[in-house]
């Protein structure tokens, strides 16, 4: 049985749009993202307030690119780190639309535009807006202490993106289009370490691939770019190392998201970035311009996600991870 | 001098925490009570008394020597009230240490606005 899901109706990405932090302003991406805040606060007195503002203008600013107007998108899909998804919910109630508020962790960006390109697809709705955040202090706080507490990170950590990423689906588009999709599986390998997330989810996102590779019969070469959400450094060279065992050479046209938000040597980042913000800020401005420009015209966009919460890191589970993935052409197929 | 030693003995032991967690997978929070603990068993053993004597706050200062009050503290009220200060020993004698850290925490966080790193 096939566990790709091909879309007969692909549904094309008409804009996107991201908004972003200093920290993520200052790396090497910076004047790639439309909006950022130099104190990370988007005007708002709490974190979470903070989120659900970023999301608002990453949507209204694909909106305008798209020159929409927020009455003519159908159903919002928006996701965070937070509890309950706050920032989404939240961030959703100025729209008036119907919203589904969707958690994968940091492969949330990926399954929002996997549900949502399966919804148009199948001719439920015509246009909507995926969008997901994360933002360092609220993520901090809920994963482990708040920002006030000072605590230390140690190296292999990853540092959560203050970031929002946006695009709008439509039915009618000239592309870029979402041909298929292949959702991913949860996978635990037993790995509990909290501090190294991209050996957690590693397993994910190989097990995502090679069933994509099997079932499309193609091979790594074939793509201009295969992307990763938030392995890191040490997941990407855990992926590369492992696919290549397999037979799927990754080394030539990988990358991961988490690598390129950052400068890893100047920016005091650890292992690089993570959180759903990650892969949504980086995919709505960076990947999405050259797939406009026609400078990429294939691409294989996995992101992935740790599955676990901060009560089962204390009860000692392991961390499962999940990865999601969409095939985007510049063609219909 | 007094003033060097407490300087090398507090930094010696931010530096073997940085190690912990720059070379293991042991959490700050670990840490951080792993070094309370040390410091109520060496406090208890009588050891960690020589350390305070050659360092002064460079041994008292760090969590390690929350720790040594704590057992301190226990010493004390054991000796005064019984078995009852192995209760009410460690609370007293760093009671005004734990009313400073929430004072001043709050007080802190009421003047400041917190915001992530540079």
């Amino acid at each position: 049985m096939l566990s790709i899901i091909k879309l007969s109706h692909a549904p094309s990405i008409i804009s996107g749009a991201s908004v972003v932090g200093k920290k993520e302003y200052d790396g090497p991406l910076g004047t790639d993202f439309d909006i950022h805040d130099n104190d990370s606060t988007f005007g708002m007195d709490t974190w979470e307030k903070s989120e659900s503002e970023m999301q608002r203008l990453a949507v209204n600013t694909s909106l305008a690119k798209a020159k929409l107007s927020p009455s003519d998108i159908e159903v919002i899909f928006a996701g965070d780190l937070m509890n309950q998804c706050t920032g989404s919910a939240y961030g959703a109630l100025g729209f008036a639309k119907p919203y589904f508020g969707i958690y994968g962790a940091c492969s949330t960006f990926a399954e929002g535009l996997a549900i949502a390109s399966m919804m148009l697809g199948a001719g439920y709705y015509k246009k909507c807006a995926v969008v997901t955040s994360s933002h360092f202090c609220s993520a901090e706080r809920q994963f482990r202490f708040p920002i006030e507490y000072g605590g230390q990170r140690p190296p292999t950590s990853q540092r959560t993106v203050t970031g929002a990423g946006a695009v709008i689906l439509s039915l009618d588009g000239a592309g870029p289009f979402i041909c298929d999709v292949m959702p991913g599986i949860p996978i635990d390998m037993g790995i509990s370490d909290a501090n190294n997330m991209g050996a957690a989810m590693a397993p994910a996102a190989i097990n995502t691939f090679k069933r994509y590779f099997d079932e499309t019969n193609t091979s790594p070469s074939d793509y201009d770019l295969i992307l990763t959400g938030d392995l890191g450094m040490e997941g990407h060279s855990i992926l590369c190392e492992i696919m290549g065992t397999k037979g799927y050479d990754m080394s030539k046209n990988y990358n991961d998201c988490g690598l390129m938000i950052y400068n890893c040597k100047t920016q005091d980042v650890h292992s690089g970035g993570s959180g759903c913000g990650c892969s949504a800020t980086v995919f709505s401005s960076l990947i999405l311009k050259k797939l406009l420009r026609h400078e990429l015209n294939n691409v294989l966009f996995a992101a992935t996600g740790a599955l676990m919460s901060p009560d089962s890191i204390k009860q000692g589970m392991s961390i499962p991870g999940i990865a999601h993935l969409i095939h985007i052409k510049n063609e219909r197929i | 001098m007094k003033l060097i030693r407490a300087f090398i003995i507090g930094g010696a032991l931010c530096v073997i925490a940085q190690i912990f967690i720059d070379k293991t997978r042991l959490t700050p929070a670990r840490i951080l009570v792993a070094y309370v603990t040390m410091g109520v068993i060496l406090g208890g053993a009588g050891v960690y008394g020589y350390l305070v004597d050659f360092a002064g706050c460079g041994a008292t200062l760090p969590l390690t020597g929350f720790g040594y009050s704590l057992s301190q503290g226990v010493k004390k009220a054991v000796d005064e009230s019984g078995l009852i200060g192995a209760l009410t020993g460690g609370l007293t004698a760093t009671a005004g240490g734990i009313a400073a850290a929430i004072s001043f925490g709050y007080i802190f966080s009421i003047i400041f606005k917190s915001k992530p790193k540079r």
